[in-house]
């Protein structure tokens, strides 16, 4: 297969409100263009963002309770996509990004999990995930294996 | 977050019509879900045919309409497109529900 063109490095920012998510979205995908990511390697991207986002939005900044932005960090590099997220909200409790424990679905329907799904993707789609706070920011920095 | 409902014997067909089910609709998702079935004692058929994305937050509430139909009703998926479909087979939901390419699989498969 043909390597794609490195794609500069591009940053998208967004409020930090749940309906700002689909936005900031589609602008990141936008950015990503030129690297001419099939449905499959655009899903994958999407579904990660999209989870990360949606945690920062209902978890960081719902502890603040202020106006904050969310900024995403995009580069390509011959080992895939990196994409940062950077919030200015509460710190991760544990200090560490939540593990990849799939909820339990072989259970009754009255059991069936409706949530806990959202860092298991993020770490089954993404091949790196690490989080570190950063003076008074998180950054969550992803890699994923598309546009290779 | 617009659903319709249409009929068939033993089936009611909900169609989303929407290309999203993500955390901004999810709920509005789950409450459209329980009025358009209300009353109703089919399976119900989702039609997902629209529907380019959903996040967790669109997954749960999926769950959440078959708890609610549960057990005297059977929630069955038809129509999932790529990034759907992901997402069912990641979480193994694809096991849970009953999962049809089309409708018109599904109706063949429901009518037996």
């Amino acid at each position: 297969m043909a390597k794609r063109p490195l794609l500069p490095p591009f940053s998208v920012s967004l409020a930090g409100v749940e309906d700002a998510v689909r936005e900031g979205l589609a602008k990141t995908i936008s950015c990503l263009a030129p690297l001419e990511l099939s449905v499959d390697e655009a899903g994958t991207v999407e579904l990660v963002l999209a989870e990360a986002l949606n945690n920062v939005v209902e978890h960081a900044l719902a502890e603040t309770n202020k106006p904050s932005k969310i900024q995403i960090q995009g580069a390509h590099c011959a080992r895939g996509l990196c994409l940062t997220v950077i919030d200015h909200g509460a710190p991760m409790p544990t200090g560490f990004a939540p593990g990849a424990i799939a909820p339990e679905v072989d259970v009754a329907t009255s059991e069936m999990p409706e949530g806990g799904f959202g860092w298991f993707m993020i770490h089954t789609l993404a091949q790196d995930v690490q989080y570190a706070r950063i003076g008074t920011a998180n950054h969550l920095m992803l890699r994923l294996a598309v546009g290779l | 977050m617009e659903l319709t409902s249409s009929k068939e014997p033993h089936l009611q067909i909900v169609t989303v019509q929407g290309q999203r089910i993500d955390a901004a609709v999810a709920l509005a998702f789950k409450d459209r879900m329980r009025a358009i079935t209300e009353g109703g004692t089919n399976t119900v058929l989702l039609d997902l045919n629209q529907v380019q994305f959903i996040d967790s937050s669109g997954l749960g509430a999926i769950v959440a309409a078959m708890k609610n139909l549960s057990p005297e009703r059977k929630l069955v998926l038809a129509g999932l497109t790529p990034t759907v479909d992901k997402v069912f087979k990641l979480t193994r939901m694809d096991s849970v529900f009953g999962v049809f390419p089309t409708i018109e699989a599904a109706l063949a498969d429901l009518a037996k």
